[in-house]
C-alpha cells in the first residue's frame, strides 16, 4: 500500500498555511476515507512544487485521471485539481494547488505525463488558466478563436 | 455503291448487336444493383427495397431517374476533359468485351480468332479510366484511391493472365467459340475438371476468379472505394449520371468476368448433364457466379492494402507459375 | 551534382478526416499529414459536439442534471447516471436500498453488452465487413426492448435517482431477461465463427496498432484499452462499489495490446456481463427501491467528493463540488474517451492509413462523450 510511503513524499513538498513568509511551514497531507470522499490522499502543494507532485506520481507509477480547475471567486484564487490513481490498487491520490485569479499561471506536467496536454488545453478553455511550457495551450474543446472562459463564475451568458 | 441484300442484313445484324449489347450491360448493371441490395438483406434478416414495384423490382428505374436529374458538377481546378473522358473509358471496353463473348452457339457478337486476347486487352483498360477519373478530380481523396488502382489492378493482371496462357496452352486456340466447344458434353468435360490438362485446374479456376474479383474492384479488393476511410474512392467527384455510368461499368466488368469465367472453365452454353445445351444454361451459369460475387462481398471484411498487393504478388503469381509448369509437363508427358 | 549529394525528397501532404466521415463515429476530425499511405502525424481535432455540460451542472439543481448526463456517452448511458448519482450520494450521505442497488447493476450491466454489441457492428463496418452489424443489432434491439418496458427509453435512459431507481423491475423483465441471456449465450459461439476466425479479420488486427501499458498509464487511457494491454485495471474490483463486491465475475484481459486484443477484451467482457445479469437476477432481494427521506430538493454538505464507475470504455469519474445550495459549485466530468483518444496522435505515429483507423475503432469512442 503505497498511500504510507507517499505520505512522507509529499510532506516535503508542504505548503505555507499562513501569507507571511516566516511564519512555519506545516504539511498539508490529510489521508482521507476512500467510502465517504472516494480518495486516500488529500495533498496541497504551492505552485512550484506541482512538477515534483507529478514526478513523485510518475515514479510511484500512479496514472494521470483528469486535471480539473475550480473557479473560488470569493477568495479570488483558482484551484487546481489533479487526480491520480493506480491500477494496482486503486488508490486514489488527489493533489491541489491554488493560483491567483487574475493571473492563474502554472508550470505545465505534459513532459511527465503526456496525457496531461490535452487536460491543460481544457482547462485553459474552461478556466483561462496559462500552463507555462505547453507545447500548444490552443483551445480543444471551444472554439479556436474563442477568448472567453465559460467555467468563471462571473462569466455571463 | 449496290445496297446489296447481304450489306442490308449485314447493317441491321450489327445495329440490333450494337443495341443489344449495350441494352444488355445496362439492363444486367440495373438489376445486378437489386440483387445488391436484396441478397445482402436475406443474409442479414431483413428485406431490401421493397416500396417501389412488387418485390422492389421497379427500384433501378428510380435510382436511374434519381441519378438522371442530378446536376453534373464539375470541381473547380479539375482537368474538365479527362474528368468527362474517364466514365467513357471504364464502360465502352466492358461493352465491347461482351461482343466477343459467344453466349450460345448461334449467339455472339464476332467470332474472332484472337477473342480472348481482344477480351483481355480491351478490359485493360478501364484501369486507365479509373486512374485518370481519380486524377483528374483534383482531389486528395480520389488521388490516393487513383494510385491504389493501378497497384492493385496491375498484381492481379499477372496471375490472371498466366492462368489463361496455361488454358491456351491446353485448348490450343484463342477463339473463345472453339474454347466452349471443346467443353461439349456433361460437367467432366468442362475445363475446370480437365484433370488430364493439370491436375491444378479446379485451383486454376479459383485463382481465376479472384483475380476476377480484384479487377472488378469487389468486396474483399474494394480499397479503392473503401467508405469507410475513403468515402467514395476515386469517383468522390462524381455526382449524377458520371456516378451512374461508373456504376453501371463496374457490374459490366462484373458481368464480363463471370461470362470468361464460364466460358473458359464452366463450359459456356452446355448443359452440366449434356442434354438441353443452349443459351439459357449460359446465363444459368454466369449469373450464379455474379450471385457468389455479391455473396463474397458482403459476407468478407476489407483486406488491408498491403495485404492485398501481398496475396498477389507472393501467393497467386507463384500458384499460377506453378499451374502453368505443371500444365507444360502433363502436356509433354500426355 | 552528386549522387551522394542528392536526396530523397519527400512530400508529405495534409488529408483531413473530416468531421463528417463514415469512420470516426461522430464529429470528430482528424488532420492527418501523410507520407504516401504512411501517417506521418495524426492530429485529432475536438470540440465539435461541445455543450457545456459541467457549466450546465452549476446552473441546474442536482436532479435537474439527471437527464444531461445520459446526452454524453449515449451508447452506455446508464454508466454516466450512475456516476453521477453515486457522486451525490456519496457526498449527502444517502444509503441505498439492496434492491435498488441490484436492478442499477442489472440495467448497468445490460447497457454494457449492448455498447459493446453496437461496438462489434461498427468496427466490422470500419473494416468493411457489413453483414455482423445487423446480427449484433439484433441482440441488441432486444435489450433496448426489456431496458424500454423498465426505464422507458431506449438509449438515454434517466432511470436512477438519488436513493435508489425510479421504477420497479416486475417479471416480464426477469423473465425476459433470462430469456435473453440463455439466447446470447448461445449465440456468442456463432459470433466468434462468423468474425473472430475470419482469415482477413485476424489479417487486419493480430499485431495491429499496438498500444503498449506504459502509454495507457502516461495518457491515463482506461477500460478495454488497458486491459487489452495487459494490465487488469478494473474499477470494479480496484475501487469496488455497489453490490459488485459480491458477485463472482472475472475481468478479461489479454497481453499483446494489439486491435485483436481489444476485440477479445469486448467479447468476453458480454460474457462476463451476463454472468453478473444472471447471478444479480437470482439474489435480487425484495424491498424498497427509493431511500426513505430524500429531500426533493437537495442540498448536499458542504465539501468535495469524488466518484468514478467502469463504464463501457473506461473508468467515468466525476467530481462535485457542493457549497451546501441546490446547485454544484463545481462539476466535473472525467470521460474515458478523453483520454483513451489522446494516445492516437502518439500511438499511430508511422502506421498505415488504414492500419490507423482499425486502431481508431478499437478506442471505442463516443465523441459526445469526449465533448460534453
Amino acid at each position: 500500500m503505497p498511500i504510507s510511503t507517499l505520505k512522507i513524499k509529499f510532506a516535503n513538498i508542504a505548503v505555507r498555511t499562513a501569507a507571511t513568509p516566516d511564519s512555519p511551514v506545516t504539511p498539508l497531507v490529510i489521508e482521507t476515507q476512500h467510502a465517504t470522499k472516494g480518495y486516500d490522499l488529500d495533498v496541497t502543494v504551492p505552485v512550484e512544487r506541482v512538477v515534483d507532485a507529478a514526478r513523485i506520481m510518475d515514479e510511484t507509477a500512479f496514472m494521470l485521471e483528469a486535471i480539473s480547475g475550480v473557479d473560488w471567486i470569493a477568495e479570488q484564487q483558482v484551484e487546481v485539481v489533479y487526480d491520480y490513481t493506480t491500477v494496482i490498487s486503486g488508490a486514489r491520490v488527489v493533489v491541489r494547488t491554488r493560483v491567483p485569479r487574475m493571473t492563474p499561471e502554472l508550470p505545465t506536467i505534459s513532459d511527465i505525463y503526456p496525457g496531461a496536454n490535452w487536460h491543460e488545453r481544457e482547462a485553459h478553455d474552461f478556466f483561462g488558466i496559462v500552463f507555462t511550457g505547453h507545447p500548444e495551450l490552443i483551445p480543444l474543446l471551444l472554439p479556436e478563436d474563442a477568448d472567453f472562459h465559460p467555467l468563471r463564475k462571473d462569466f455571463g451568458a | 455503291m449496290i445496297i446489296s441484300h447481304e450489306l442490308v442484313i449485314g447493317v441491321v445484324r450489327l445495329t440490333l448487336y450494337v443495341v443489344g449489347l449495350i441494352a444488355f450491360a445496362a439492363f444486367n448493371a440495373a438489376y445486378l444493383s437489386l440483387l445488391e441490395r436484396k441478397a445482402p438483406a436475406w443474409f442479414q434478416l431483413r428485406y431490401g427495397p421493397k416500396e417501389v414495384g412488387p418485390f422492389g423490382l421497379l427500384q433501378p428505374v428510380a435510382d436511374g431517374i434519381k441519378l438522371l436529374t442530378k446536376q453534373l458538377l464539375v470541381q473547380e481546378g479539375a482537368d474538365v476533359l479527362l474528368f468527362k473522358l474517364a466514365p467513357v473509358m471504364v464502360i465502352v471496353p466492358a461493352i465491347m468485351c461482351l461482343a466477343v463473348i459467344p453466349f450460345s452457339e448461334t449467339i455472339g457478337g464476332r467470332n474472332i480468332n484472337l477473342g480472348l486476347l481482344a477480351t483481355f486487352s480491351f478490359s485493360a483498360i478501364h484501369v486507365l479510366g479509373t486512374m485518370l477519373g481519380g486524377w483528374a478530380s483534383y482531389n486528395k481523396y480520389a488521388s490516393i484511391a487513383a494510385a491504389r488502382v493501378v497497384a492493385q489492378n496491375i498484381a492481379y493482371e499477372i496471375p490472371l493472365l498466366l492462368v489463361v496462357v496455361a488454358l491456351v496452352m491446353v485448348t490450343h486456340t484463342f477463339n473463345l467459340h472453339e474454347i466452349v466447344a471443346q467443353q461439349a458434353g456433361a460437367f467432366w468435360h468442362w475445363n475446370i475438371l480437365r484433370l488430364q490438362a493439370s491436375p491444378l485446374m479446379p485451383l486454376a479456376f479459383l485463382i481465376f476468379f479472384t483475380c476476377m474479383l480484384a479487377e472488378s474492384n469487389r468486396a474483399p479488393f474494394d480499397m479503392i472505394e473503401a467508405e469507410s476511410e475513403l468515402v467514395a474512392g476515386a469517383f468522390t467527384e462524381y455526382s449524377g449520371m458520371g456516378f451512374g455510368i461508373f456504376f453501371i461499368a463496374e457490374y459490366a466488368n462484373i458481368v464480363v468476368g463471370c461470362s470468361l469465367a464460364t466460358v473458359l472453365f464452366l463450359g459456356g452454353w452446355h448443359c452440366p448433364f449434356g442434354l438441353l445445351p443452349g443459351l439459357h444454361w449460359f446465363l444459368i451459369k454466369m449469373y450464379a457466379l455474379c450471385f457468389a460475387v455479391i455473396w463474397v462481398r458482403w459476407s468478407f471484411p476489407r483486406t488491408q492494402f498491403y495485404g492485398l498487393l501481398n496475396l498477389s504478388w507472393k501467393f497467386l503469381i507463384p500458384l499460377a507459375f506453378i499451374h502453368l509448369a505443371l500444365t507444360a509437363v502433363m502436356l509433354k508427358l500426355v | 551534382m552528386s549522387i551522394e549529394a542528392q536526396t530523397l525528397h519527400r512530400e508529405t501532404f495534409i488529408l483531413n478526416l473530416g468531421p463528417q466521415h463514415p469512420a470516426t463515429h461522430g464529429v470528430l476530425r482528424i488532420k492527418l499529414t501523410l507520407d504516401g499511405e504512411y501517417i506521418e502525424n495524426a492530429e485529432p481535432v475536438i470540440g465539435y459536439g461541445h455543450r457545456m455540460h459541467e457549466k450546465m451542472g452549476e446552473n441546474r439543481t442536482y436532479a435537474k442534471f439527471l437527464p444531461n448526463t445520459a446526452r454524453m456517452d449515449y451508447v452506455a448511458a446508464m454508466f454516466n447516471t450512475h456516476g453521477y448519482v453515486c457522486a451525490i450520494e456519496r457526498l449527502a450521505g444517502i444509503t441505498v436500498p439492496e434492491r435498488a442497488d441490484f436492478i442499477r447493476v442489472i440495467t448497468a450491466e445490460l447497457n454494457r453488452v449492448a455498447s459493446h454489441l453496437l461496438w462489434v457492428g461498427a468496427f466490422l463496418i470500419d473494416l468493411g465487413g457489413f453483414t455482423p452489424l445487423l446480427y449484433t443489432f439484433d441482440d441488441r434491439e432486444q435489450i433496448l426492448d426489456l431496458l424500454e418496458a423498465v426505464t422507458g427509453a431506449r438509449l438515454t435512459f434517466c432511470y436512477y435517482r438519488f436513493g435508489g431507481v425510479c421504477n420497479d423491475i416486475d417479471d416480464d423483465f426477469i423473465a425476459g431477461t433470462r430469456k435473453f441471456v440463455a439466447r446470447l449465450r448461445s449465440r456468442m459461439a456463432m459470433y466468434h465463427a462468423l468474425i473472430t476466425k475470419n482469415v482477413i479479420f485476424r489479417r487486419r488486427c493480430e499485431n495491429i496498432g499496438p498500444i503498449s501499458a506504459e502509454i495507457c498509464r502516461k495518457y491515463g487511457a482506461t477500460g478495454p484499452v488497458i486491459r487489452g494491454s495487459g494490465v487488469a485495471y478494473d474499477v470494479r474490483k480496484a475501487e469496488p462499489y455497489s453490490i459488485y463486491p459480491r458477485l463472482d465475475f472475472n475481468v478479461p484481459v489479454y497481453d499483446q495490446g494489439d486491435c485483436m486484443a481489444r476485440y477479445l477484451v469486448r467479447m468476453d467482457e458480454i460474457v462476463e456481463s451476463l454472468r453478473i445479469v444472471e447471478q444479480a437476477l437470482e439474489r435480487l432481494p425484495s424491498g424498497p427501491i427509493m431511500a426513505e427521506k430524500v429531500p426533493r430538493i437537495l442540498k448536499p454538505p458542504k465539501g468535495d467528493c469524488y466518484f468514478n464507475v467502469e463504464s463501457a470504455r473506461g473508468s467515468f469519474g466525476v467530481r462535485v463540488i457542493s457549497d451546501g445550495t441546490d446547485k454544484a459549485y463545481r462539476l466535473k466530468l472525467r470521460s474515458p474517451c478523453f483520454s483513451n483518444l489522446s494516445i492516437f496522435q502518439e500511438c499511430s505515429r508511422g502506421m498505415l492509413l488504414a492500419d490507423a483507423l482499425a486502431l481508431l475503432g478499437t478506442l471505442d469512442l463516443v465523441i459526445p462523450d469526449i465533448d460534453r
